[in-house]
């Protein structure tokens, strides 16, 4: 575990169809070497499969799939030499940890003195040396987790794949176990890739996240761009919460336009090098909850909104506010609660304000 | 789960009439007939002595021991391949397989008995169709003696040794089959060092209800054999209907009854036999 080069994927337009269903649609994605990538999707979106075709167990009905420039297409699993952690961990029961960890070098035919010191080394890297004798049932799932780490990492993979590795975990550990998986990434420097619907997840791990709907990539990049910039309606829901204000494009320029919406006007600032969309247009918005601040007396802001508190809920870190506005019906607006003595009651009139750089125009979903 | 206290009085209650029924017809008769074996011809263990004296009893029991080992493995072995199968087969083949695998247990034994007569006797369909190839010039002795008694009792045991495995193997995870091969195990290596462990409670299980049934076997080696090669069964029944020495008979059927008793100790120790046998757990 000491070789910390990490190797490139890539795939290339790959699909998978059963019969007439299209699981997987011209997927193409290139993974980097010692990256951490997050194929990030609601349950159906194909991202189960794309992971289970890169780990030989799905055979792609077009496309191939190529590490470090070879192609692999034609390799059955036991010839990959991939890493895997399953969802449920997989991990066999009538073994114990150490025989667990040891099983891909049993199977490598290395030599009992070798396995012995590569299996411990696997063992310390996850922190479970004193647990080596016992069985995966009197194990807690948190355990059970890096048990199945170890086994995936031990044989020195090309690749380590995980399936919803923390998806049978309670909330907290789940955070707790993010925060290790990701040290765990650095530690080794080996490529992963990681399938999960759960967006904290997706975000708090990865160097870059390809976001998958219907089988179909959307979108893909680093986790802060995707949810500063996201490019479609569902890219800009399935990651993060967010506000979808619609309207005609006016006033077109290099570095902005504003949104005209019945008798509002919303003004869109543009980052530098996107082109704004043409005049007359339709255009719609994403524009995130905690982006939005309520406005004291006398302030301004790029754009200002008037309405009233319709329900709130406190959720410790701050306020979820739905507002009813007269000109863009309801919008969600989060509030960090410390900073102001703000208290909130249904009926309340409030003005709401954000800046131009806030809102993001995004695309309609392809039906 | 039992129950405690005044509950577990009243359910001990409900089961009440039903045990009773079942010791004053069932466990005092056949109490009463194995008592048989210490009383006649004179009071006393004479009868049991025979097991170490007469070669003619020793000879019925190792019989009777080696057929049912032969048939136990050869059981297994059919039975493991068909629960492989059907393990791996898709729902809707496994429906299929299951019903053939069900389908000879409603058919008499008697009836399958004889239909291996008619199949394996001198001018019976295999001896024929050998001959008429002319791969053999005499007809094979495949009927009236150990084999066909062997071929008969596979038959019929086949689908017992099916069923407990295929439910141990229906329980494997298939998950942990894809796993041992993501982890570079070839599928010969996933069959030895997954499959074949975890299937091995189903596999004892089989073994243990297989040979059990076939210490007790009657119609088909009295059928298959002929007269000749005579089992513990149709021993007893000789002792008892033809010759009228009870107490001899009796005495076979007391090591019979011993013999189970003692398989089902020793593989209750080894395995859980309540969850084999169906009783959840």
């Amino acid at each position: 575990m000491s070789d910390a080069r990490g190797h490139a994927l890539s795939l290339r337009e790959v699909s998978k169809h059963y019969g007439s269903f299209a699981a997987v649609e011209r997927v193409s994605l290139e993974v980097g070497q010692g990256e951490f990538l997050t194929l990030l999707g609601p349950s159906g979106s194909g991202k189960t499969t794309i992971l289970m075709a890169v780990a030989g167990f799905v055979t792609p009905t077009a496309g191939s799939i190529l590490l470090d420039g070879a192609d692999i297409t034609p390799l059955p699993p036991e010839k990959r030499n991939f890493g895997m952690v399953f969802q449920g961990y997989a991990l066999f029961p009538h073994m114990t940890v150490v025989e667990n960890v040891a099983f891909p070098l049993r199977v490598r035919g290395l030599s009992r003195a070798d396995r012995d010191a590569k299996v411990r080394a696997a063992l310390d890297l996850v922190q479970l040396g004193q647990f080596a004798d016992r069985l995966p049932k009197q194990l807690s799932g948190g355990q059970q987790q890096r048990v199945a780490l170890a086994r995936a990492l031990v044989f020195d993979p090309n690749l380590l794949l995980l399936d919803e590795p923390l998806s049978a975990l309670d909330k907290k550990l789940r955070a707790e176990l993010q925060e290790e998986l990701k040290a765990l990434h650095r530690r080794v420097g080996r490529t992963f890739i990681n399938v999960t619907h759960d967006q904290e997840e997706a975000l708090s791990m990865s160097d870059r996240i390809a976001i998958l709907n219907h089988g179909k990539l959307i979108q893909h990049g680093a986790p802060g761009a995707l949810y500063e910039r996201p490019r479609t309606r569902f890219v800009a829901d399935f990651l993060g919460k967010s506000n979808f204000l619609d309207g005609t494009v006016r006033d077109s320029r290099p570095g902005g336009f504003a949104l005209e919406n019945g008798a509002s006007r919303l003004a869109v600032a543009l980052p530098d090098g996107e082109a704004p969309p043409a005049d007359g247009t339709r255009s719609l918005l994403s524009l995130r909850p905690e982006k939005i601040d309520l406005l004291p007396e006398g302030q301004s802001a790029d754009n200002v909104l008037e309405g009233r508190v319709v329900s709130w809920a406190y959720l410790g870190t701050g306020f979820s506010l739905r507002i009813a506005t007269e000109a863009l019906g309801e919008i969600r607006a989060n509030l960090p609660a410390w900073r102001s003595a703000f208290a909130p009651t249904e009926g309340l009139p409030v003005r709401l304000g954000w800046d131009a750089r806030a809102a993001v125009p995004v695309a309609e979903d392809a039906p | 789960m039992t129950g405690t206290g005044r509950a577990g009085v009243g359910w001990w209650l409900l089961i009440l009439p039903a045990f009773a029924l079942l010791l004053a017809f069932y466990i005092a008769p056949i109490v009463q007939v194995l008592a048989i074996s210490v009383t006649d011809p004179e009071p006393g263990l004479g009868n049991y002595e025979r097991i170490f004296t007469s070669g003619a009893v020793q000879r019925v029991i190792l019989t009777t021991l080696r057929i049912c080992a032969i048939t136990t493995v050869l059981a297994l072995l059919l039975g493991y391949a068909i629960a492989y199968a059907i393990t791996l087969a898709s729902p809707r083949a496994r429906g299929w397989w299951v019903l053939a695998v069900l389908v000879p247990l409603w058919i008499s034994v008697l009836v399958r008995a004889f239909a291996w007569v008619t199949l394996l006797r001198r001018q019976g369909l295999v001896n024929n169709t050998l001959m008429n190839a002319g791969m053999i010039s005499e007809p094979l002795p495949l009927v009236w003696n150990e084999f066909g008694i062997i071929v008969g009792m596979v038959h019929y045991m086949v689908p017992f040794a099916v069923l407990p495995m295929l439910a141990s193997m229906r329980e494997i995870d298939p998950r942990l089959l894809a796993a041992a091969r993501g982890l570079g195990a070839t599928r010969f290596e996933v069959f030895r060092r997954v499959f074949l462990p975890l299937s091995m409670p189903g596999i004892i299980a089989a073994g243990v209800l297989v040979f059990i049934f076939s210490l007790g076997f009657y119609i088909t080696p009295a059928i298959l054999g002929g007269g000749k090669t005579l089992m513990v069964a149709e021993w007893i029944s000789l002792q008892i209907l033809d010759l009228i020495r009870w107490g001899l008979g009796t005495m076979m059927a007391t090591m019979l009854v011993v013999a189970i008793l003692v398989t089902l100790a020793v593989f209750s120790r080894v395995v859980d036999l309540r969850r084999i046998f169906g009783a959840g757990g």
